[in-house]
């Protein structure tokens, strides 16, 4: 029981090695751009609507399964309304609350018909995806509608100046970022020794001493050497703020508390979850309003980071959302599923459509390469789970 | 002496860590019904499905010998081939489609792309007559019972041409009437030269029906006993099973006092959830005590699963009427946190469906029901909860490595024993328990018994349902009797027994 078996670890992190291997082989392919501090820096910014809806559609998918079509169409919608309230010289900070409790609405909208009245979430979340686009349409009439407001690019994520200030060091390094990551670093060192301590105390079984420095070790270099890169560049895109605090938050959601708790046990089994008195439509309710907060958060970040809102804006978006928690391991039968896995699976898709950008490759191929990978994923997740048993 | 038609010689199977099967030798003769019996883990049903190629060639050590040659399944395919036909537990019926379309899924007869449907269902209603259905092989699997169903089961595997017949457990969700059917079935199969091989629990069962008897505990066959040269009957085979005797099959209760009625229930009446016209519960009263045991007999369909789900929080049924008082106080109980919080426990008789969440670990399902218990606003106390898993596990003595195995991975005593953990945690005054020693071993059996026991001396009420005569006589202090949605009559265990209890049933039969 003790000895670490090499098989289980590569079970257990198949895709944080898959997600290891398709960095290699893109720093080979594109001759080492890829670790380019600004190629690092645009995949953050780039892709911080994914890490959102991702979060948000992990709970859906906890749940049984379920998934959220029309989160593409609202993350257009909201981005829009703010757009629009920021271009009729609004406040931004009204703007941006009714950005977010837009997302709210709907997810309450779409969450009612599917809690309460049982409307298979993949019909009554079309149904969204058709209308909301359609109402991004009416309420931009077609037009580009641009953000002007720099405060709300600076703290979004958009336009030039959406880092963390330096207050310290020279113009080609920021300090304050490396500093940053470093007191990440040790804050993390920090609580994975008094947690451990804790337990000991507490007689509880802990996990083997290597491998919990290994995996700390990993940890810890990443992060510094993600923010070395970042300084490098022009520091921590705050749009990196939004992503670790939503992931933070929802980590913890899905964790510690006891509707996280509820989200898995409905998906795992939905009768003996409703039998021990749990109110399972309130489940799928709260998961539903949450897809709908973070859909409102991802309008904001994309009308941000382009600094203007489309009527086309966040197609496809739903399905990155989707892919990112298969390919990070959540079941699509509900009831596995967890933030980190969210976390690489975005991660990798990011990778490998930066990774073919920078080559080169045809947008319609890199469409394929990631229907591909998504497939393989889901096919290595299978067969682990076959040997199982 | 028969010929031997099945031979395993020095069967060895290997799981990763585990040695499922130590050298197995098994023999079956020409035209027997052989009993495979065990403890849950023993390594019977891992016997039959490397027999039917469900592990094929090469997996495991040892030989197969059938009909004089040496076989080497690699498919299910394979061994259905030679004849050798297995009839799993769960049904394996598509509930939606015919019986004659259910009987010939994979068998199809006509050519490959053009099923001919006439004779797919003569064929059909020829191996239905030999089971003794009267049913029209054109009826949907989902409109006849369980009962029905298996012996659709039995005719699918007859129309493969069946030589040897498997059956793992064929009657765990059948009730008595239907069982006894069906194993006069086999006794007839029997007659007409036909090779069987059953697995079971139910021990009456076995000296019913079978020729032989082979016992497997621990991965290996301990004995053959032989109908016709030794005398068998339950306590002796109990003792093959776990190498002891076990004299007391029910733990004595002792200093345990009956207090005051606990939970009341009256004039209950409760129609059923689709075809509303229908009363599945028809006015039956009942109450229980403190530290009293009340059995609930019944066979399958009789309405006690309905009857105790509908007290607990409405969670079956429609137009539910009737009062209900808990502590002599009248409450209506609109869901399950509304029983939950009234102090009532419903452990259900389905354990993989209603009951757990088998993907998760035990820590997990031991707080589900009381997830508040171990958190405050909302945030689970980690280490409290796994305290409490850990506290649950010992006090029950589940057998498991550790409270983070995740449930789908114990046997059928331990998921049991994880299931009476959740509701003992939410400190219920009256548990309800359906059917607690469904599909469990001997021991388990016992052992859950004995928390049962400790929960009456602790001045609970505890309701037990069950279909197993000895058990509900053995246990309860009262008995009811339920047939048919009524109440047909009530005895003190006392005063109990198996005779006078069917009695009582086949007169309400009559009665009407």
């Amino acid at each position: 029981m003790k000895g670490i078996k090499l098989t289980d670890v590569l079970k257990k992190y198949t895709m944080v090695i898959a997600l290891v291997l398709v960095i290699i082989f893109f720093y080979f392919t594109t001759e080492g751009k890829i670790l380019f501090a600004q190629n690092i820096n645009n995949l953050i910014s780039q892709n911080a609507y994914v890490f959102v809806l991702a979060a948000g559609m992990l709970l859906c998918i906890l749940t049984g399964g379920n998934i959220d079509l029309a989160c593409g169409s609202v993350v257009c919608f909201a981005g829009g309304l703010g757009a629009v309230m920021m271009d009729r010289e609004m406040n931004v900070w009204v703007a941006v609350i009714a950005m977010l409790l837009c997302g709210t609405i709907i997810g309450v909208w779409q969450g009612f018909w599917i809690a309460y009245f049982k409307v298979p979430p993949f019909i009554a979340t079309l149904s969204g995806m058709y209308a909301f686009r359609g109402l991004s349409n009416v309420l931009l009439q077609g037009y580009v509608v641009g953000i002007r407001n720099t405060t709300f690019l600076n703290v979004f994520g958009g336009g030039a100046d959406c880092y963390i200030p330096d207050f310290m060091g020279s113009a080609n390094f920021n300090t304050t970022c490396m500093v940053i990551g470093i007191a990440i670093s040790a804050i993390y060192v920090i609580v994975i020794l008094r947690n451990r301590i804790s337990a000991k105390a507490n007689g509880y079984e802990v996990e083997a001493l290597p491998s919990v420095i290994v995996k700390t070790v990993i940890i810890c270099a990443v992060v510094i050497w993600l923010f070395y890169k970042l300084a490098n560049y022009k520091g921590i895109p705050t749009s990196l703020i939004w992503i670790a605090l939503v992931l933070l938050i929802y980590s913890y959601i899905t964790t510690k508390t006891t509707m996280g708790r509820y989200l898995y046990a409905v998906g795992g089994n939905e009768k003996a979850t409703v039998l021990s008195g749990i109110d399972s439509r309130k489940v799928y309710f709260f998961a539903y309003i949450n897809m709908g907060l973070m859909a409102g958060l991802g309008g904001i970040l994309t009308v941000a980071r382009a600094t203007q809102a489309q009527p086309t804006f966040g197609q496809g978006y739903e399905m990155d959302a989707i892919a990112a928690c298969f390919i990070g391991g959540a079941s699509a039968y509900g009831g596995e599923g967890n933030i980190f896995g969210v976390i690489i699976g975005a991660v990798l898709m990011g990778v490998i459509n930066q990774g073919m950008s920078i080559m080169g490759t045809d947008a319609n191929y890199q469409k394929v390469v990631k229907g591909l990978v998504l497939l393989l994923a889901i096919i290595f997740d299978v067969m682990s789970n076959k040997k199982k048993k | 002496m028969a010929n031997v038609l099945l031979e395993m010689k020095n069967i060895t199977k290997t799981f990763p860590g585990v040695k499922a099967l130590d050298n197995v030798n098994f023999q079956v003769e020409e035209g027997e019904i052989h009993a495979l019996v065990g403890e849950n883990g023993a390594g019977k049903s891992t016997l039959m499905n490397v027999l039917s190629g469900i592990y094929p060639y090469g997996t495991y050590e040892g030989d197969i010998i059938y009909n004089g040659e040496v076989c080497q399944f690699q498919t299910i395919k394979d061994s259905e081939k030679k004849g050798i036909v297995i009839i799993h537990q769960e049904l394996a019926l598509v509930p939606q489609m015919s019986i004659g379309e259910n009987m010939f899924l994979g068998n199809e007869r006509g050519k490959k792309n053009a099923i001919n449907w006439n004779e797919t269902y003569k064929e059909a209603d020829k191996y239905l007559k030999m089971v003794g259905l009267s049913e029209s092989s054109h009826v949907l699997i989902k409109d006849i019972g369980t009962g029905k169903q298996q012996l659709v089961e039995i005719a699918k595997a007859l129309a493969k041409n069946a030589k040897l017949l498997i059956l793992d457990e064929p009657t765990s969700s059948l009730n008595e009437t239907d069982s006894k059917a069906l194993l006069d079935l086999m006794l007839e199969f029997k007659k007409q030269g036909m090779t069987m091989i059953i697995i079971t629990h139910k021990l009456n069962e076995v000296v019913y029906v079978a020729d032989k008897i082979t016992v497997v505990r621990d991965g290996a066959t301990i004995e053959t006993l032989d109908k016709h040269t030794t005398e068998i009957d339950e306590a002796r085979i109990i003792k093959g099973m776990v190498g002891r005797e076990i004299t007391d099959r029910f733990p004595k209760r002792e200093n345990v006092t009956i207090g005051d009625i606990n939970m009341e229930v009256d004039n209950w009446t409760v129609y059923h959830p689709v075809y509303t016209e229908r009363k599945v519960v028809d006015n039956v009263s009942l109450n229980v005590r403190k530290g009293e045991v009340v059995g609930i007999y019944g066979l399958m369909g009789a309405g006690r699963t309905e009857l105790a789900m509908s007290i607990f929080g409405r969670s079956y049924g429609y137009d539910i009427q009737g009062t209900l008082k808990v502590g002599g106080k009248e409450v209506t109980l609109k869901n399950p946190r509304e029983a939950i919080n009234a102090k009532i426990a419903y452990v259900t008789e389905d354990r993989k469906g209603n009951g757990l969440v088998l993907s998760n670990p035990i820590r997990v399902n031991t707080s589900l029901a009381n997830l508040t218990g171990v958190s405050s606003h909302g945030v689970i106390d980690m280490d409290k909860e796994y305290q409490i898993a850990v506290e649950y596990k010992e006090k029950l003595k589940t057998k498991t490595p550790s409270v983070e195995q995740n449930v789908g991975n114990l046997s059928g005593g331990n998921q049991q024993k994880v299931l009476l953990a959740k509701w003992m945690f939410t400190d219920p005054d009256i548990l309800i328990l359906d059917e607690p020693t469904r599909g469990i071993d001997v021991g388990a059996k016992y052992e859950i018994y004995c928390i049962i026991n400790d929960l009456v001396a602790m001045g609970k009420s505890v309701i037990m349902i069950s279909s197993e005569l000895p058990e509900v006589i053995g246990m309860s202090d009262r008995i009811y009797i339920m047939n048919e949605g009524k109440f047909m009559g009530e005895m003190r265990a006392s005063e109990a027994t198996q005779e006078n209890i069917m009695a009582c049933i086949i007169q309400s039969g009559k009665g009407e």
